[in-house]
């Protein structure tokens, strides 16, 4: 493949033809500015945030959906570019809720983030009329405030790109347009599947984690890097915890799955915080359970089935493993099964 | 897996999911991908937007048959016949891969004396799928250059599952679509460990890896390393232990993670193998349907809540990481380590790593991999060594046992077909919210998702005189339940469908008593039911 030379702020770099401006720039560390922009969904160029100036070029283009030719030169932060992205947030701030101390987004949110960078306040110009939607948390899992959204598309994009559902669109016109279900109904009375890849991409607190309102803020979360336990796809995950609490999974960079997960792997795993989680052995007495120290139960287990294998011989025993617990309980198991109780009857519900 | 070991040497998907969108064509049989793999669902529905030409083989019009190319709504357990009189078509119209059979295959000829009585109209008969259709489908299969089958449990669910295996198997090496990016015979893992179980040994014939049990050079391989005496004589299949428990000669069972009452077949066959015990230890997170029936429950852990590795469908090694201390004090694999030490086997290991590293000392597939070598990415077994890349893409050149060996396989009918008193056909499987035990203790999912509806055809309905808001008694030979359905055509007239996650309306109490003789795996695909009104 042909290499392309460019210039971008005075860096002189080689790269593959058909390579962003956005691409380039970011593969000699300089950090483009974006917000409807993201490496799994399509580039659109729609929030005019990735801007920048390339000699010969009359207006300033969109880094993300503009291709590098040999020899451009490219400035990524000069002036009028600054005040291009200056003018763009400053709209965006002027239809955009200032409620950022309670906002479930806060520490997390790329409008605010880009908003400090350039020092643009709400306010400071283009004051006028502003949005006042209702909220569609109406369903478990997703809060949706239309309010904060600032129309850059990627949960659309999601929904056709990575789930394939189009489900989400742009509904109406002009200032009115708004994303959202068909329809414009609530996602509960759509089609959508709850995968949330909507809310992952999501750049403002227009989208969020119903389960995750309120129980801690985006630097205050551990990220533990994981395999989701829903199915045999192995999606990589990131399950959030905070004080020694996991209250969250979020998407994260996945070879399976890029950032891609469905409904179980983002909201069903709340299971493991049931109240109906068994805290302590039990051992049943008289055809009632009753609470028992781990080393009374492990006991028990211990002197009966050696006193069964004693008596009746390996034949009278089987376990039986699972295809949900790891390969380490699993060699366990059929260690002990073989080892110890000295059979190989030791099996599984997933044989086929 | 017993099935592709045999054709192939190795039972596991052949390609990784990345091949998705390298195949040209996407042949799915029996998975509803979009609801039992949604994030493989994501990417075949994303192929065919792209352009890849899509074959279903399901009786139910699943999302992906409403898209395809051709949708061959094949009777239930039909799907020998169908393969056969594919693989007919394409013998006749000499269609086949003659290099790669010649090179790389054995035992052609057997194939080609039995699919050879599998005519066109034949086949139409037994499937009903139209013999246009059939020829349209295997000529389309045959002629394009990467071509992937892929397959669930619609196959292997059946008495015949390991014969639908090698017929699925018997197609692909027949048009050479094997060993290659985009091609493949790909079965999808239901459950997020099925693969890494099976690699463990947690098989009553097998060690880590595959090994056999009855191999004496295995077995001294293995008593060596554990220090202790072993058997080598194979052990109990799960419906083998239940029926063992019955005559009285099973007297013990440890149960981890597994909840046979709701997800084995014949739930009352399994609730009285459970009450013969003398001894029963459950370890699991809930106090499960089986976990009633023991003696002491030991308190699981979930994945939350342990450090090690589960192998997905691809044959993928992944890490799987501790994220809060497990709720009741320890891991599961400590819990197990700690019975045995109490029962004398040294298990004195420092953390899940130890248990890896041994496991992986024992077992060559594995054997190079390690914490370190998975800490970002994973790796695909066959690993044999610490420098191996791992291997996405099986059978490249060569199958693992030498040569592919095809199998003749005759129609093998299911086992309990419908009659007179019992006129439906229910067939069972997964949707996309629920998982075997742990969802329903979702509160959000089951906010949405809380209850069965039993899917049941508008002609049935109407005979039955059922309405949206009605519901059933559903009975078979074996146990009866009440369900909420819905009515749809994506179930052909005298099929109803069921899942299988509901407590309420536990679908195996229902489900038949057969299994395939070979794997062990109950028929949860086709049984005989009725269906009454209940009075509203």
């Amino acid at each position: 493949m042909d290499l392309i030379p460019v210039t971008i702020d005075g860096q002189r770099i080689e790269v593959p033809e058909g390579t962003s401006v956005l691409e380039a720039a970011e593969l000699i560390g300089i950090d483009v500015p974006r917000l409807c922009h993201d490496p799994v969904l399509g580039a659109v160029g729609t929030c005019r945030l990735c801007v920048v100036e390339i000699d010969g070029m009359r207006n300033l283009r969109s880094s993300c959906t503009t291709k590098v030719t040999p020899e451009m030169m490219v400035r990524t932060k000069s002036p009028r570019v600054v005040e291009s992205r200056r003018t763009v947030l400053e709209l965006l701030l002027s239809d955009h809720p200032a409620d950022c101390l309670t906002c479930e987004k806060m520490g997390n949110c790329k409008l605010a983030e880009y908003a400090y960078d350039y020092g643009v306040r709400k306010g400071l110009s283009f004051a006028g009329e502003e949005h006042r939607y209702e909220l569609d948390d109406t369903n478990p899992f997703i809060v949706r405030d239309p309010n904060k959204c600032i129309l850059c598309g990627k949960c659309v994009r999601a929904c056709q790109e990575i789930t394939g559902k189009n489900v989400l669109g742009f509904a109406f016109r002009g200032f009115d347009t708004k994303a959202a279900p068909w329809g414009d109904t609530s996602y509960v009375e759509s089609d959508c599947i709850f995968c949330g890849n909507c809310v992952a991409v999501c750049p403002t607190g227009a989208l969020t984690e119903k389960g995750m309102q309120g129980q801690g803020r985006a630097w205050e979360m551990e990220k533990v890097r994981t395999t989701c336990s829903f199915c045999g796809v192995g999606c990589t995950v990131d399950l959030n915890v905070k004080d020694g609490k996991v209250v969250g999974v979020t998407s994260t960079d996945g070879t399976v799955n890029d950032q891609a997960m469905c409904v179980k792997g983002r909201f069903g795993w709340d299971y493991i915080n049931s109240e109906r989680r068994l805290t302590k052995p039990l051992i049943k007495r008289e055809g009632r359970f009753e609470e028992a120290s781990w080393d009374e139960a492990l006991d028990l287990v211990a002197s009966r089935l050696t006193d069964l294998r004693d008596r009746y011989g390996p034949k009278a025993f089987g376990a039986l493993s699972s295809a949900r617990t790891t390969n380490e309980t699993n060699y366990l198991m059929q260690k002990f099964a073989r080892g110890v109780m000295g059979t190989n009857s030791i099996d599984h519900c997933a044989r086929t | 897996m017993a099935g592709l070991a045999t054709t192939f040497g190795s039972g596991a998907m052949t390609n990784p999911i990345a091949d998705i969108d390298q195949a040209e064509l996407l042949l799915l049989i029996g998975t509803n991908t979009t609801e039992a793999h949604p994030v493989i669902g994501y990417k075949m529905l994303k192929a065919r937007r792209e352009g890849a030409r899509l074959i279903v083989v399901d009786p139910r019009r699943t999302e992906l048959a409403d898209l395809a190319d051709y949708w061959l709504q094949l009777r239930p357990g039909t799907d020998i016949a169908l393969l056969n009189g594919l693989m007919h078509i394409i013998l006749q119209e000499g269609l086949e891969d003659r290099a790669f059979i010649e090179e790389r295959c054995e035992n052609f000829e057997e194939l080609r004396d039995t699919v050879e009585r599998y005519t066109p109209e034949r086949v139409a008969e037994i499937t009903g799928v139209p013999v246009e259709t059939l020829e349209a489908v295997a000529r389309l299969y045959a002629t394009t250059d990467r071509a992937a089958l892929y397959y669930t449990l619609g196959i292997t669910e059946h008495v015949s599952g390991t014969m639908n295996v090698m017929s699925c198997a018997n197609l692909a090496m027949l048009t050479g679509h094997l060993g290659r990016p985009g091609t493949g015979v790909n079965p999808i893992r239901g459950q997020n460990n099925v693969q890494g179980a099976c690699d463990m040994g947690a098989l009553p014939n097998v060690y880590p890896g595959y090994q056999n049990v009855q191999s004496p050079e295995i077995q001294a391989k293995f008593e060596q390393a554990w220090g202790v005496p072993l058997s080598g004589e194979i052990g109990l299949k799960i419906p083998e232990m239940f029926d063992a428990a019955h005559r009285g000669e099973l007297k013990a069972m440890y149960i981890l993670g597994e909840n046979p009452v709701l997800s084995d077949p014949n739930t009352n066959h399994i609730r009285q193998g459970l009450e013969h015990l003398e001894f029963l230890v459950v370890q699991e997170i809930f106090l499960t349907e089986t976990a009633q029936y023991a003696d002491v429950v030991l308190p699981g852990g979930s994945f939350a809540e342990c450090d090690g590795t589960f192998t997905n469908t691809e044959r993928r090694v992944q890490r799987v990481r501790k994220a809060v201390e497990p709720l009741a004090g320890l891991s599961d694999w400590q819990t197990v380590a700690e019975v045995m030490r109490r029962m004398g086997m040294p298990a004195t290991y420092r953390d899940a790593s130890e248990v890896f590293d041994e496991m992986a000392a024992l077992t060559p597939s594995y054997a190079g991999i390690s914490y370190e070598r998975i800490e970002h990415d994973g790796l695909h077994w066959p690993c044999p060594t610490k420098d191996h890349p791992g291997t996405p893409i099986l059978h490249v050149g060569k199958f693992s046992r030498g040569k592919g060996r095809f199998q003749g396989i005759e129609h093998i009918p299911p086992g309990e077909l419908p009659d007179e008193k019992y006129p439906f056909i229910l067939s069972t499987g997964r949707v996309r919210e629920h998982y075997n035990v742990t969802t329903a203790y979702s509160p959000g999912i089951m906010a949405l998702w809380g209850e069965e509806h039993a899917w049941i055809n508008p002609e049935d309905a109407q005979a039955l005189g059922l309405a949206a808001d009605s519901r059933v008694r559903v009975s078979s030979r074996r146990g009866e339940l009440v369900t909420a359905i819905e009515i749809t055509d994506r179930v052909p007239p005298g099929m109803v469908w069921m899942s299988f996650h509901h407590a309420g309306s536990p679908s195996n109490a229902l489900t038949s008593h057969l299994v395939d003789p070979i794997s062990g795996t109950g028929e949860y695909k086709v049984c005989a039911i009725k269906v009454e009104k209940l009075a509203s």
